[in-house]
């Protein structure tokens, strides 16, 4: 375990100090959310009506956990190029802890989405979103944010592994955009018809999208909801157990075994 | 006194799909000696160094790295080898100096800044230390790379085609740096296509083809297989026989005869021919002779020799990898 420990610790160093070397990919990350706070929030807000809520103060917590699940994008891409060029083989002809670099990626892109949170949020003061609830809630709700963001970086590690190929890791990283458009992140699934509803409402980003909202207390919970939906916050924290019960052994086990 | 085989593999295997990569390989690396394993594309030799370190599990076959077994104790041979492979693989997001002190670190070695310092100074990288390692040129990553793998002393380093591609100094600094690490008790196994670079810095040299070890020796013991070609040009077409009757002598083996250039070729198995004697017995021999040379063969001759000259290589296409 200390191995693990130390391991991941120089692991996710590195992570941090490929940021803090690519500062334009970092605020490039950062600015898309905030865009699409201020594109959405104005064009869509004045079409959209919310129960119980103003648009923007709904889809302020709604874009936070979206970008979060961006983590399977990032997870992926930086899996796959570190495949493709290399650096893979390289630290597995190391005598180092095997899980270690996975669990040091994931840890630095969890402290690097908390910090891009911040930024976020200030530009989310302005535009009229308030912490509604206690601080404890609060702090709970940005706590399962990170912890929704640690499951997705590590799904797309796997499937970076998985793939090792950089550039099918961009595409495929594409497509996650899509994920959120059919959850409750920018709209109430409460208009969608049947089946799309319920597709919707078993999509892991609107039960941690509902809990934040609640935690938050900028929304209630909506009425008549699929199960995790309608309890956000053990719903939340099942959808991030199942998702590391499975993610993080296969990741493990892809980076152990290699190409070939 | 028996020897000490820092790399000993017997049949090994490995198989991608329908493609027969290594059908068997048996190679033995003394302690402390360099073994240049030669091959053309194709050949086995990157997936050979990839089963070698723990990099790739073999189908059959076994072996043992620095007297530890490949599969059952892959972690005591990571700790004991390090490897550069012909695509470089360090981080370049990060300076030359941070990939070196996270390998450092990697590696528990105390004082990694001043370890990366040393590396960074010794493969004329430190004017470049804190730029970005993806703005390096070619020959400067491969250096970075081989400094990565010298962090720490390797009992066992593999180099798998170090130099293809590189520019005459960075050659001549990576085959320095591999006489150095000799001189330490490393043992070196590095791949290659480059015959002039095996025949500089192997102690043995094992051809392999199509999977297989196809031959093993020093690089003069393989040359002595293939033998000198002596060949002598004479005045006249009536002074042939006469030749051909000399170099029978001499070399031992039967000349060929060519009448358009009135010249007369042979292959001498004995090393020890030399070219003044040659022209002494010929002219002692009453033979008007105009030209006389002795070529001794050159690992190309082995290497066409051994592999039936069943192919033409490709240097910086030898991507014998699992597609």
């Amino acid at each position: 375990m200390s191995t693990l420990a130390y391991d991941g610790t120089a692991m996710l160093g590195r992570q941090l100090r490929r940021a803090r070397n690519n500062p334009g990919l970092l605020i490039l990350t950062q600015t898309m959310p905030i865009s699409m706070l201020l594109f959405f929030g104005y064009v869509f807000g004045s079409a959209l009506a919310v129960p119980g809520a103003g648009y923007r103060s709904f889809l302020v917590p709604g874009l936070l956990v979206a970008t979060a699940a961006g983590g399977v994008m990032t997870g992926m891409f930086q899996s796959a190029q570190d495949v493709h060029r290399g650096v893979t083989d390289r630290l597995r002809t190391l005598p180092m802890s095997r899980a270690a670099v996975p669990v040091g990626q994931a840890a630095a892109d969890v402290l690097v989405t908390a910090a891009g949170t911040v930024p976020f949020l200030l530009v989310g003061l302005a535009v009229g979103w308030r912490v509604e609830g206690s601080a404890l809630g609060a702090v709970g709700a940005l706590a399962l944010l990170l912890l929704f963001r640690f499951a997705c970086v590590w799904i797309g590690m796997f499937l970076g592994l998985l793939t090792r190929n950089e550039e099918a890791a961009g595409q495929l990283g594409g497509a996650t955009f899509l994920l959120p458009l059919l959850s409750s992140a920018y709209i109430p699934t409460a208009g969608l018809p049947d089946g799309l509803r319920t597709v919707a409402e078993w999509n892991p980003i609107s039960a941690v999208a509902t809990a934040l909202r609640e935690l938050f207390g900028n929304a209630p919970v909506p009425e008549g909801a699929a199960w995790p939906v309608a309890h956000p916050v053990a719903g939340s924290l099942g959808w991030c157990a199942v998702l590391l019960a499975v993610f993080v052994p296969l990741a493990v086990r892809q980076y152990g075994r290699g190409r070939g | 006194m028996t020897t000490t085989y820092a790399v000993l593999s017997e049949g090994l295997e490995k198989r991608f799909g329908t493609v027969h990569a290594l059908r068997g390989l048996d190679l033995a690396v003394a302690e402390g000696t360099v073994c240049g394993v030669l091959g053309p594309n194709g050949a086995g030799k990157t997936t050979a160094v990839r089963l070698l370190t723990t990099l790739l599990r073999p189908d059959a076959g076994s072996a043992r790295i620095a007297g530890h077994d490949l599969v059952r104790e892959a972690a005591a041979v990571r700790r004991r080898i390090a490897v550069t492979g012909q695509d470089t693989s360090i981080d370049g997001d990060l300076t030359g100096r941070e990939n070196l002190r996270l390998f450092a670190r990697l590696h528990r070695v105390d004082g990694a800044a001043v370890r990366a310092a040393a590396l960074l100074d010794r493969f004329g990288l430190t004017e470049a230390a804190d730029r970005p390692a993806s703005g390096y040129s070619g020959g400067m990553r491969r250096r970075l790379d081989l400094a990565a793998s010298l962090i720490r002393r390797p009992e066992v380093l593999f180099l798998d085609e170090p130099t293809t591609g590189l520019d005459p100094a960075s050659r001549n600094l990576i085959w320095d740096v591999v006489r150095e690490l000799t001189g330490e008790g490393t043992t070196v196994l590095l791949t290659t296509q480059y015959l002039e670079e095996a025949d500089r810095l192997a102690d043995d040299i094992a051809l392999v083809d199509r999977g297989r070890v196809a031959q093993t020796g020093s690089p003069a013991e393989l040359k002595a297989l293939v033998g000198t070609h002596a060949e002598v040009v004479v005045a006249d077409a009536d002074a042939l026989p006469a030749a051909a009757g000399v170099l029978d002598r001499l070399t031992g083996s039967l000349p060929s005869v060519d009448p358009e250039r009135n010249a007369v070729g042979a292959v001498a198995k004995d090393p020890t021919l030399t070219l003044p004697h040659l022209v002494r017995t010929l002219d002692a021999a009453g033979v008007p002779l105009l030209d006389a040379s002795l070529r001794p063969p050159t690992l190309d001759d082995v290497f066409l020799r051994l592999t039936d000259g069943h192919h033409v290589h490709h240097p910086r296409d030898d991507k014998e990898r699992a597609a």
